[in-house]
């Protein structure tokens, strides 16, 4: 495989895997999170305001995680870097 | 593939480029600076108020009960900051229903930009509230051994906050930009509406996340004598 081929096959699993595996943890947590503060709101309905607005923060958080890896797929399928040098040079030839 | 705004370019000369994010912050300033004009030209006080006038102050007030939540005891010092945040990055995110606009803040430039005068912001106004010394010296609380982590800590959050920005709106607009080639008759509405709820949030997030690290900054310590009192003996 020459060096075209490597980096094409790199660049599209690995994007693929990122956002894949890169969104189960935050997915997760979010999900522990937003049932943490169900419970809370179910015990004290007169601080929904507080819990709210700490919840939306705490998503907020969590979800940059995943953009992140998005991010990263995103660069790796169209701004990829790797993938323009070695056209160039492929080109160049 | 159009990623950014940067790429579009009007004019240029040398390297002073003239491209789409500049040219849509500028639209969006010139609306939003002439339009409160425009709103606040005759004010009134009394119960009959004109339509416009009505949504600023709710927009206003709503904003101050924020802040004021946050913990910052003083709402109306830092309403102009953190006001003006949410309600540029709300706006970007209402606006991309305009055809034709490209919201700057899918630009890494502007985000980044954002989350730098946040950067800036913070220790401005921790020193206008607690003093040259003693801010400096919350960097060394509760141990010294803490500093190189409290000052990681200050700047990769900056970070965070301009990658979040940045993440939320440019995956957005891709998204609806790849749908569109795809199925382009329903589904591509149904992405732009998710895309105005995130957008909406994110603005919320960013400006709420500025109201925290500036309480965080402004929050005076309390001498550790009077800290004990409270407690019972």
């Amino acid at each position: 495989m020459d060096n075209m081929t490597i980096v094409a096959v790199a660049s599209i699993v690995i994007a693929g895997l990122t956002t894949g595996i890169g969104a189960i943890g935050p997915a997760l947590s979010q999900g522990r999170a937003v049932a943490a503060a169900l419970t809370a709101l179910a015990q004290q309905p007169d601080a929904s305001a507080t819990i709210t607005r700490t919840l939306f923060v705490g998503l907020a958080m969590i979800e940059s995680m995943v953009i992140y890896c998005l991010l990263i797929s995103l660069i790796l399928i169209f701004v990829n870097p790797f993938w323009t040098h070695v056209i160039a040079q492929t080109a160049g030839k | 593939m159009h990623i950014s705004p940067d790429q579009t370019i009007f004019w240029q000369h040398g390297f002073l480029k003239l491209n789409a994010t500049i040219v849509f912050t500028w639209a969006l300033m010139i609306v939003l600076a002439a339009g409160s004009r425009l709103i606040t030209r005759k004010l009134s006080i009394g119960l009959e108020r004109s339509r416009w006038q009505n949504l600023l102050e709710i927009l206003v007030t709503g904003i101050e009960k924020q802040i004021q939540e946050v913990g910052l005891s003083e709402p109306r010092n830092y309403l102009g900051f953190l006001g003006t945040l949410f309600v540029f990055v709300a706006a970007n995110s209402i606006c991309t229903v305009i055809p034709g606009f490209d919201p700057p803040t899918a630009s890494l430039s502007t985000t980044a930009a954002l989350a730098l005068s946040v950067f800036v912001a913070v220790p401005f106004f921790g020193i206008e509230e607690q003093g040259l010394l003693n801010y400096l010296k919350s960097y060394a609380a509760p141990t010294p051994m803490m500093l190189p982590f409290n000052i990681i800590s200050e700047l990769s959050r900056t970070l965070a906050l301009a990658v979040r920005l940045f993440g939320n709106m440019m995956s957005g607009a891709m998204i609806v930009g790849i749908l569109l080639t795809i199925t382009p008759f329903i589904f591509p509405i149904v992405m732009t509406l998710l895309g105005q709820l995130t957008g909406m949030v994110q603005a919320y997030i960013f400006s709420i996340l500025a109201a925290v690290y500036i309480a965080a900054a402004t929050r005076a310590r309390k001498p550790k004598a009077e800290a004990l009192q409270g407690i019972p003996a």
